[in-house]
């Protein structure tokens, strides 16, 4: 029967290693001419040749650590309350809520921000059609943060109980004992959530592509409409198989696979050290 | 600032940032709950056409939302049965056999997949499909079988780690009863270690039906399209659930159609959350059963 589960195993790992594979042999023709490197930092203006993935790249960045920025408030307050400052039964509604929200399509957020929040936010706006990098950004907030709180409150739950109980037994209250015992103790599970949460932002399609507005340009302010790697991959796939536009996907692909495989990397590189420091 | 400011202030901004994110998520299921409500029902489903026709085949489903149910089960049910053998026996293989550098090797693969933005995966199948376009027949392009084929890859991180952690979390008494009383390791391994982690592996399979219903990027790029009608082969085109949302937001051409798109949403979101719902209690089962198997089994 090993040989059976071993294959399995050889398997599944060989699928990890040719998502790459693959984009790098159709990406082939970018390497050779040495294009892949000046893309990343040029602009895209198809009149004159250029296909550059800089915008997208600063849209994918742009609209993801915006969403970080309004999701890590939301999550840390969310996660505090979940692991050791709401009573037991709060809490415990807390958790589930949560849990239950990550089982939320995203495109079913997409959906509801198409009609619900888009208009809220050409209202504010005064101008424009309401599809930018805030209203995205806002939706993904929503999106990440059960990530980010489900990965917070399992590490204050890490917190030995009797390091707690000593701080309650010196007088603490719940809260004392979160900011300065807990708290601090969980650099390692903060970072890795954030890591999480970015990762998770970056690698959404679906929200991006139906209300970011799609706009090939750098944006300059939280109205304008932006287009990210990802819903460039969606948009360019349906058109000519020989266009130079097409060629673009796999670099696309490639950045994408790289931030992912590097925040990977990074959470692994985290828990080693924070293991061996402890 | 003094300590006790912060701590109040702290307290005072946990519950705001709980408060805000259960009100946003109350505001967005509620609004959707509200818009569909009125076109849920057998309509939505079967249009005009009688449910028992449609369910037999004998009448095409032209104005409701069959084709698009049909084709997200044809899907899911293919990349579950392609994903679950592959993931299972890749979880058995981690949990049970390797060991060392191998192990960490191919779990940092694993974690690596785990993390690749489905987009990406989308665009692995699409360029199977190029590739098999090109080199195997000229007849394939983007199909059902090569959605399925990338689900199935999306999901697998999934179903291996599920599987591994079931496995891994058995105790210890459990894994040498049966070695003691001189069953064979593979023996051990199918009438005692498989069938004692079966809810932790479960309710992964499940939460993988989850993933695979609601995925959309995955397969705008593999084959999905708005008007197919109903699956007829593994190598031609179907309609889905999540793509239909999609195109109904962003191109819907009257109030009718508009409605078909929040009855859609309403339905996924009913079927992930469920799914959902169902992966929870059988884990729920699965960590009872280790509590009460403690000492002394």
């Amino acid at each position: 029967m090993k040989p059976f589960f071993f294959i399995s195993a050889v398997i599944s790992a060989c699928v990890s290693v040719c998502i790459v594979l693959f984009m790098i042999i159709l990406g082939l023709p970018l390497f050779r001419e040495g294009l892949f490197f000046s893309m990343l930092t040029s602009p895209w203006n198809p009149s004159n040749g250029v296909f550059g993935l800089y915008p997208m790249i600063i849209g994918t960045l742009g609209i993801s650590s915006l969403a970080l920025v309004f999701g890590f408030p939301l999550s840390l307050g969310t996660a505090a309350l979940i692991s050791g400052l709401a009573p037991k039964p709060l809490a415990a509604v807390l958790r589930k809520t949560v849990q239950a929200m990550t089982g939320i399509p995203t495109v079913v957020y997409g959906f509801i921000g198409v009609f619900l929040l888009v208009p809220l936010i050409r209202n504010l706006a005064g101008e424009g059609s309401g599809m930018c990098i805030l209203s995205s950004a806002l939706l993904l907030s929503v999106l990440i943060s059960p990530t980010m709180i489900l990965t917070f409150s399992d590490t204050f739950d890490q917190v030995p109980v009797k390091t707690r109980m000593a701080a309650t037994a010196l007088g603490a209250t719940p809260v004392q004992t979160f900011l300065w015992v807990v708290l601090p103790a969980s650099k390692k599970g903060l970072v890795t959530g954030l890591i999480l949460g970015m990762g998770r932002a970056m690698g959404d399609t679906l929200i991006a592509l139906m209300i970011s507005g799609n706009a090939i340009a750098v944006p300059d302010s939280l109205f304008s409409p932006a287009r990210t790697l990802t819903a460039h991959i969606a948009l360019v796939i349906a058109s000519d198989f020989d266009s130079p536009e097409f060629k673009t996907l796999f670099a696309c692909g490639l950045v994408l696979y790289g931030f992912t495989a590097l925040s990977t990397l990074a959470v692994r590189a985290i828990d080693t050290v924070f293991r061996s420091e402890s | 600032m003094s300590r006790r400011w912060i701590e109040r202030g702290f307290t005072v901004f946990a519950f705001a940032a709980a408060g805000i994110l259960m009100a946003v998520t109350m505001v967005l299921t509620g609004y959707l709950v509200m818009k569909g409500w009125n076109s849920l029902g057998l309509e939505l489903v079967f249009g005009t056409t009688r449910p028992m026709d449609a369910l037999c085949l004998r009448r095409p489903v032209l104005d409701g939302l069959f084709p698009a149910v049909a084709g997200t089960f044809a899907l899911v049910a293919l990349s579950v049965s392609i994903a679950l053998p592959l993931g299972i026996g890749t979880g058995i293989f981690m949990s049970e056999f390797a060991s060392g550098a191998l192990k960490r090797m191919f779990s940092l693969f694993y974690d690596i997949l785990a993390g690749s933005p489905s987009i990406v995966v989308g665009l692995f199948g699409f360029s199977i499909s190029i590739f098999l376009h090109r080199y195997v027949s000229g007849q394939l392009y983007p199909c059902l079988l090569i959605s399925a084929l990338s689900l199935a890859f999306l999901v697998l991180p999934y179903l291996i780690r599920s599987t591994q952690t079931a496995l891994e979390n058995l105790p210890p008494e459990v894994r040498l009863t049966a070695l003691a009383l001189g069953a064979s390791p593979v023996q051990n391994l199918f009438y005692v270690l498989i069938p004692r982690s079966l809810p932790g592996i479960l309710s992964g399979v499940v939460l993988s039906i989850g993933r695979c219903a609601e995925d959309t990027a995955v397969i705008m790029l593999t084959g999905v399209a708005a008007s197919a009608g109903l699956p007829r082969s593994v190598f031609g085109n179907y309609e889905a659930l999540p793509f239909h949302i999609y195109t109904v937001s962003s191109q819907y051409m009257d109030s009718a159609e508009l409605a078909t798109g929040y009855g859609a949403s309403i339905l996924l979101f009913g079927v992930t959350s469920s799914l959902f719902l169902f992966s929870f209690i059988i884990k729920n089962i699965a960590t009872a059963r280790t509590a009460v198997s403690g000492p002394g089994l």
